[in-house]
């Protein structure tokens, strides 16, 4: 797994609540048996008119959001299946982090384990980051996991409408020190072996 | 103080907890598919690690299949029969035991899982799917996992799990004639919203849900994942007992007698406190369907689609408006008599036998108009063997609605069952979201006997008119 430490950069602005894994890769692209070409199908239904050309009034096509590494979006991003294709696509796609008032538990979950930083902000916090973001496309977003903060780089403090202009977001530590060292949980589950194995034999009496 | 049953489980479970780390949670079954499987065996391959328990892991094939009657394998379309290939070799390598579309006992994973006695109270039970929740209606713990997560289990039978919150959902009262479980969870949803769960476990407790039969606790667990809940319990009973006695995974002889004296302790103590909780009258309730692109946007067949400009909350309206316009529905307007196109009956929320049972009852001696296109899918082979016995096929054929091999179908649309742009679809699934059921399809979510009469009548219907 890519470690994450810090982040600046643009943002790209999804003002939609209850964005589903079905809409951030469609079923048809569940049929590879392997991780690739996710990146593609990212945001598929939106991205692409029926014809297959790229649909211009969505964001991720715009220009002024090329390159952007961070995803900001309404409330409950992530919410329906299991499918860690999901977060393959982001990432593929290029995201690194996605920020919204809240994420459902699966997809937090996958985030976690493939080096996507999901960040929970205040609904009125995420609010004003996308204003700003759709504002001013070039506004950089900071993202720094050691010390769990949000900030605005481009802008003196307090400018944001923010009187701190910087955040700080919460993460379970464990969780955080995996992604800092980019560890997976694999290899603190085989360790345990022993435990398996007692508890296994405990359980057939 | 008391425990609740999830925390009952949970610690029945969890084999280390290191000072700031999660818990290590053990895993009693572990059902795989062919969809979220591929790339967690690769990660075996990749570490040369073999699957650690095959006999606690059962797979089978569902998702990419097609379920037409005499489809045969090799005019599959290629992506599915490689990923059914890959399994299968998957399986042969690793001794995980399958399921195969080529024997009898294959069907959709929550459905045959139950039906073979694999899923029984107090186990924990994972898979690669959301919808694993449903073996909650048995007093299981059970959840869905990611593909990294499947590898995990896999390889150690354990997960890295935090505990989750605890949700009491009551459901008192009885049921009206022609309500059904799934207007219970879709009236909850509606009511807690699609997020209102997220970090809690529901457990469905009260008279109503005691009431119901096994396939209809399924239905309602099923869908706690919409209501933003990872799992959903019920407490096990004699309902679950007998429905589990002599299936083939079930425990025999002098094991049963103990499995059962075991599993009678598995209740929420009566001082036990929840996190939350939520109260609903079941004698309230009228058939719900679903009118937006999330499974809480849903309303009693007798009420209107809401207004915008009644919803306070900005996200709310925006959520509503969107819903509204790629529905091509308008506010206000009842959303009995909206015309539909295509009819679903399947799903791992309402393909069992007991669900087929009831829609026929509504389709018999009925027809569906010819501009209607109606599926009838079954959850398993099992399921579809006895409808047929029961002569259920014949009754829906005679209707007109098309009858199906077992499979998820138009459920996801993976396979190439696949509503057409703009389409209304009256389904018995579980997810309304934009193009689940096809691109451009517009779900509308509803119970086996409302999806029956919206299927005869070509528009939602309030099936009570009918009974
Ligand atoms: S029937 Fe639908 S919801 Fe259930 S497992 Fe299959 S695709 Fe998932």
């Amino acid at each position: 797994m890519q470690p994450f430490t810090t982040l600046t950069s643009t943002a790209l602005p999804l003002r939609t609540e209850n964005v589903d894994t079905d809409q951030i890769i469609p079923a048809r692209y569940l049929t590879a048996v392997t991780q690739e070409g996710m990146g593609d199908g990212l945001f598929s239904w939106w991205r692409y008119a029926r014809d297959g050309s790229p649909n211009p009034d969505f964001v991720l096509n715009q220009p002024q959001y090329q390159g952007s590494e961070i995803l900001v979006a309404g409330r409950n991003f992530g919410i329906g299946s299991s499918r860690e294709h999901a977060v393959w696509a982001l990432t593929q796609y290029g995201f690194r982090a996605v920020i919204s008032p809240a994420f459902a538990d699966i997809f937090y979950n996958n985030s976690l384990k493939n080096g996507l930083l999901p960040i929970r902000l205040p609904e009125e916090t995420v609010g004003r980051l996308l204003d700003l973001v759709e504002e001013v496309p070039h506004t950089r977003i900071a993202i720094d996991l050691p010390s769990q903060t949000v900030t605005l780089p481009d802008f003196d403090s307090g400018t944001a409408g923010d009187s701190e202009g910087s955040w700080s977001f919460d993460i379970d530590p464990f969780r955080k020190q995996c992604l800092l060292r980019g560890l997976d949980d694999l290899g603190y589950l085989l360790d345990k072996e022993e435990q398996i194995s007692a508890f296994e034999a405990a359980a057939s009496h | 103080m008391g425990k609740t049953l999830f925390e009952k489980i949970w610690d029945a479970h969890v084999i280390a907890e290191d000072e700031g780390a999660p818990a290590v949670l053990y895993i009693d079954a572990h059902l795989v598919h062919e969809v979220t499987s591929p790339q967690a065996f690769a990660t075996l391959r990749e570490r040369g690690l073999p699957v650690r328990r095959p006999d606690k892991t059962f797979a089978t094939m569902d998702h990419a299949i097609p379920t037409r009657i005499g489809a045969v394998e090799i005019d599959w379309p290629d992506d599915a029969a490689t990923q059914v290939r890959t399994l299968r070799q998957n399986c042969a390598d690793f001794d995980v035991p399958l399921f195969d579309i080529e024997g009898d006992v294959q069907g959709i994973v929550h459905v045959i899982g139950p039906e073979l006695g694999v899923t029984q109270p107090g186990m924990t039970i994972v898979c690669g799917d959301s919808h694993t929740s449903t073996h909650g209606a048995f007093g299981a713990l059970a959840f869905g996992i990611g593909t990294s997560e499947v590898g995990h289990v896999l390889a150690t039978q354990c997960l890295m799990q935090k505990q989750a919150k605890t949700f009491a959902i009551n459901v008192e009262g009885a049921l009206g004639h022609g309500v059904t479980a799934k207007d219970i969870i879709l009236a909850i949803i509606a009511k807690n919203g699609a997020g209102g769960g997220v970090g809690y476990v529901f457990e469905y407790r009260g008279e109503a849900i005691r009431a119901l039969d096994m396939a209809s606790r399924m239905t309602i667990c099923n869908m706690s994942i919409e209501g933003g809940a990872r799992a959903g319990l019920i407490a096990p009973d004699e309902t679950t007992f007998e429905y589990i006695k002599g299936r083939t995974y079930a425990p025999k002889g002098d094991a049963w007698d103990r499995a059962v004296a075991h599993w009678r302790t598995l209740k929420t103590d009566e001082d036990a406190v929840f996190d939350r909780a939520l109260t609903l009258d079941a004698s309230a309730l009228e058939p719900m369907v679903t009118y937006g692109t999330n499974p809480g946007q849903g309303v009693p067949v007798t009420k209107h689609v809401p207004r915008v400009n009644d919803l306070e909350d900005p996200a709310e309206r925006r959520s509503l408006q969107n819903a509204l316009d790629y529905m091509g529905l308008a506010e206000g307007q009842p959303i009995e008599g909206q015309h539909v196109d295509i009819v679903f009956i399947g799903s791992c929320t309402n393909s069992r036998i007991e669900d087929l049972r009831a829609a026929a009852a509504i389709a018999k001696g009925r027809r569906v108009p010819n501009h209607v296109e109606a599926l009838v899918v079954p959850g398993s082979k099992a399921v579809k063997a006895q409808a047929e016995a029961e002569g259920l096929d014949r009754i829906f054929s005679e209707a007109g609605f098309e009858w199906r091999g077992a499979g998820c179908s138009m459920c996801l649309a993976m396979n190439d069952d696949k509503a057409g742009e703009g389409k209304y679809v009256a389904s018995t699934s579980n997810r309304n979201f934009m193009g689940r059921q096809g691109p451009g399809s517009r779900s509308l979510l509803m119970s086996p006997i409302m999806a029956a009469a919206a299927a005869v009548n070509g528009r939602v219907t309030d099936v009570r008119e009918i009974l």
